[in-house]
């Protein structure tokens, strides 16, 4: 393949975190990651480091991905300290390499939290998210007998915000940055989609007390305005919603 | 074998609501006592699953993400089409059939498409209800947008990401159903064969993809909804995981596969440029909305593209196609593209690639208008290829997207096997030869939310289903199987990795069995399929251990179903002398070089029957009957 335009080959340092399974001690190896082009995104570079452990006969580093195109949540891992690594608004699938120098150390480590407990290498579990979510991050109606799209009026405005909200991919970057572990910003856009659209109204007061209650049951942290959540989040999403989040829940627990 | 499509008789309006009256009912108080097993979370998985729960039934939901919210339906970008004719521009139920009927090139079943654009409307609504965000017009109304291959605007969308949106919206109805104890989910399960007792189909065998564990799942009915193929190409805009496997099982425990080599090639996507790439990155069809794809005029002009001036350039689409422009089908746009490219008109580095361009877009509408509608994808681009669209034209070239061809089935989607229902993308009921944009979300969901929950009560009702467990000797036999599969795979400790025979495979697939094929091409690719399949199964190397988290193994398993597969697609591909939709067999085309149909020889569907290991598979057709559409030459001009 011919080099691209402004492609560079680069040569790095990789620290991955290595650990065969939840209750066995981890520890960082290292890798030397060589003729890396910058076009490459990060987990293609994973993918380059995979194939030469995988044929010197060792095992390959695990970690989740699967869209690789930052829409399913699947992949995120600490790159330097950083959840999904140093570009803001983007996912680890979709970080390139032309973000990093010839020469550069980078330190890869999983998401880690009282509420993900990890599974292998990079790999966590995020069920606690779904557990959220089925404590009421939904409509309940069923299958059938919905009115004509067009009998609910929705003004534009509302509905761009409740999409700002919805844009979430619950890839728990918030999460793994909080000083606390807490998944306000999670549930806070959960709850601001729907707060904000006629549709979720009926259900508002117990949507909000449900998920919080679970989120604490699941030994979530409590939310001290750190903003880190914000500052990772890889699709943006606004604290503005944890502040609708706060209110809705007030608003529930008062009356 | 009888291949009866149980099309309803009758009018065509009226073949669904009497096919439902028809059915026989389970008595509700029944209903939680028949088992259904659901394998996958997608649009079409997810929404049947809900459904399935929200009337009794007891459910058990497989996927192998670690969330059902993360199935591949999550990325689908552009929107999902509708009859509602909310803009007033004249569109109908019967003008969707008609425009997905003739967009597939008249290679699907009138019933079902007719029935698919019917239940069209009551998506919407039902997402609308769920509380799906689309967007919408200052007055609070939903707004619409155009998509491919039509001349109305139906397409409801949620900015670029309709698919997350519409499957969010499932996965929380889902999320319900479990919450109330009536569907019982299963994460990081992946389904690895399909067991059939006394010729019914009767549960799953599946690998924990966490433990290692092989589990096995019995059910009264079994409900496949694991998505398309398209990575038999290894380079293709499908999540990694997208796979045959589970399909390939049924194919083998003798459900019939139909229409293999029907395999889309979707015209915008950011083109290929390098050897690592894992995977391609699509920009939605909606951009053809708003930009327009041109080439320079003189082959091998490699100058920057706003130094060519307009009088230099070649608008291929918008002049040879004056009434759609842009707009064309996929498989029309694509086939032009790739013309333009073989003639030396390619742009980039590669050549491989031509422009599409919102320089007048955003003359036109103003920067923030085009932002508005187009802004995440504009920024996606520019992060994968530092870039900046609304600067300079993005480049973009054609690449497999989504597979037509899937498991056959009957009008209620049922397959082959009793007991076996198929849904979404892995099925091959309503595109024919060619999927129109917006279609596969409107599909998967009308299968999931309005079909299956009354076709199988049909069949839970008439069969007699006897009480299997999973110590049953079939259920044993097959983990054994499936087992020693997996030992095999291990035990091999060859010198080439997984990757790199699903890389070549993915080349032999894309170069002779692609966008345009030819016999000679084909059997090139049978040869080496052949050889490739030899060389895997004596020189893969699988690392770790059958029992632990292994992404290794996993994928070992995948890539050997792909390569089996690709043979069949290569076959289906050689049996088809005509062109048609995205089939576009070289020795058949008008003298204008489009797709050549030879309706009396193959107006049929093409049913592959497993022949046994290392053995021909044999085929069936289902002869397609047009009463209500008349066939023509499609014409997009
Ligand atoms: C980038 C992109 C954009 C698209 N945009 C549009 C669009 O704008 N409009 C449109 O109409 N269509 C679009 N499509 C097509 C559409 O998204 C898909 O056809 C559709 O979402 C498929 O849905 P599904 O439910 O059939 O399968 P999927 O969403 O693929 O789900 C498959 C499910 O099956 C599970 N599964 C698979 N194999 C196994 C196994 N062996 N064991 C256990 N579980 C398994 C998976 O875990 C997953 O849950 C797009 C596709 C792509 C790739
Ligand atoms: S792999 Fe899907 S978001 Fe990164």
């Amino acid at each position: 393949m011919t080099q691209e335009k402004g492609e560079k080959s680069i040569n790095l340092t990789v620290k991955v975190w290595r650990q065969e399974g939840p209750v066995v001690k981890g520890r960082l190896e290292t890798y030397e990651a060589r003729n890396i082009s910058t076009n490459m995104s990060f987990l293609e570079m994973l993918d380059v480091i995979n194939e030469e452990l995988t044929l010197e006969g060792k095992e390959p580093i695990a970690f989740d991905h699967d869209c690789r195109e930052g829409i399913c949540g699947m992949c995120g891992a600490m790159v330097n300290g950083r959840a999904h690594g140093p570009e803001k608004g983007t996912t680890l699938c979709q970080l390139h390499m032309r973000h990093f120098s010839d020469r550069d150390t980078v330190v890869i480590e999983p998401w880690r939290s009282r509420a993900f407990k990890l599974v292998r290498d990079l790999v966590v579990d995020r069920s606690a998210f779904d557990k959220i979510i089925q404590a009421g991050g939904y409509i309940s109606v069923n299958t059938g007998g919905s009115p004509d799209g067009n009998a609910i009026l929705v003004p534009q405005e509302a509905a761009e915000k409740a999409m700002d909200a919805a844009a979430c991919i619950g890839c728990g970057a918030c999460v793994a940055s909080c000083p606390n572990a807490s998944a306000m910003l999670f549930v806070g856009a959960k709850v601001s989609q729907f707060a904000l659209l006629p549709q979720g109204k009926p259900e508002a007061e117990k949507r909000a007390l449900a998920m919080v209650r679970e989120m604490d049951d699941l030994r979530f942290g409590n939310c001290t305005n750190e903003r880190e959540c914000e500052a990772a989040c890889p699709k943006e999403i606004s604290i503005t919603n944890i502040a609708r989040l706060n209110r809705e829940f007030l608003k529930a627990s008062f009356f | 074998m009888q291949l009866d499509s149980k099309q309803p008789g009758g009018p065509l309006a009226d073949k669904w609501d009497n096919h439902i009256f028809d059915l026989k009912l389970v008595n509700p108080a029944n209903k939680r006592k028949f088992e259904i097993i659901v394998v996958g979370t997608g649009l079409a998985g997810g929404s049947a699953s809900a459904s399935l729960a929200e009337l009794g039934y007891t459910v058990k939901t497989f996927c192998i993400q670690d969330s059902p919210r993360r199935a591949h339906s999550i990325a689908a970008q552009g929107g999902i089409n509708a009859a509602k004719n909310y803009p007033n521009d004249g569109d109908s139920v019967w003008r969707l059939f008609y425009d997905t009927i003739k967009g597939g090139d008249y290679r699907s079943r009138e019933a079902n498409v007719y029935r698919l654009a019917q239940i069209s409307n009551q998506i919407i609504d039902q997402c609308v209800a769920q509380g799906v965000p689309f967007a919408r017009e200052y007055g609070g109304l939903l707004a619409n947008r155009s998509f491919g291959g039509a001349q109305v605007s139906r397409t409801f969308y949620a900015r670029g990401q309709t698919g997350q949106q519409l499957l969010l919206g499932a996965y929380g109805a889902l999320s319900r159903q479990i919450a109330a104890g009536k569907v019982t989910l299963f994460t990081r399960q992946d389904m690895l064969d399909l067991v059939v007792v006394n010729g019914q189909v009767r549960g799953i065998i599946t690998r924990n993809l966490i433990s290692g564990r092989i589990e096995a799942h019995a059910a009264d009915a079994v409900v496949l909804a694991t998505g398309g193929y398209s990575n038999v190409y290894y380079l293709s805009t499908n999540a990694m995981t997208s796979n045959i496997s589970a399909a390939c099982s049924a194919y083998r425990k003798g459900a019939v596969f139909a229409n293999p080599c029907f395999t889309q090639i979707h015209p915008t996507c950011i083109p290929v440029h390098g050897t690592y790439q894992s995977k391609l990155t699509l920009m939605s069809e909606s951009l053809r909305n708003d930009g327009r794809v041109w080439v320079p005029k003189t082959p091998g002009d490699k100058r920057q593209p706003r130094q060519i001036p307009e009088s230099e350039r070649d608008y291929y689409l918008e002049n040879r196609y004056p009434s759609f422009g842009n707009l064309v089908p996929r498989d029309v746009a694509s086939r032009n593209a790739k013309v333009q490219c073989d003639a030396d008109k390619g742009v980039g580095e590669t050549g491989l690639a031509v422009y599409l361009d919102f320089e007048d877009a955003i003359k036109r509408d103003g920067k923030d208008v085009i932002a508005k509608k187009y802004g995440n994808l504009f920024q996606m681009y520019e992060k994968i290829t530092a870039d900046n669209p609304y600067e300079a034209p993005m480049m973009i070239y054609p690449a497999v997207h989504y597979t037509m061809g899937g498991l056959w089935v009957d009008y209620n989607l049922m397959s082959s096997l009793p007991g076996l229902f198929v849904l979404g993308e892995a099925n091959f009921s309503d595109h024919g030869a060619n999927r129109l944009g917006a279609s596969a979300l409107m599909q998967g969901l009308a299968d999931g939310y309005f079909i299956i929950p009354y076709t199988i009560g049909g069949y839970l009702s008439g069969a007699s289903i006897e009480k299997v467990s999973t110590d049953h000797q079939a259920f044993r036999d097959s983990v054994q199987a499936v087992e020693a599969r997996i030992q095999k795979f291990l035990s091999i400790k060859g010198r080439r990795t997984v990757d790199d025979f699903h890389r070549e495979l993915g080349t032999i697939m894309w170069e002779y069995c692609g966008m345009s094929r030819n016999d000679e091409n084909l059997l090139k690719a049978k040869e080496r399929i052949g050889e490739l399949k030899g060389e895997f199964w004596e020189n893969v190397l699988v690392s770790g251990s059958a029992g632990q988290f292994n992404q290794n193994l996993e994928k070992a398993g995948r890539v050997a179903d792909f390569i089996e597969f690709g043979e069949l697609m290569v076959t289906d591909a050689m049996a088809r002398k005509e062109s048609c939709g995205s089939h576009f067999s070289e020795a058949f085309q008008t003298e204008e070089n489009e797709a050549k149909r030879d309706d009396e020889n193959f107006c049929h569907v093409s049913v592959y029957e497993h022949g046994g290991d290392n053995k021909d598979p044999v085929c069936h057709k289902e002869p397609l009957v047009f009463e209500n559409v008349e066939l023509t030459q499609r014409s997009y001009k």
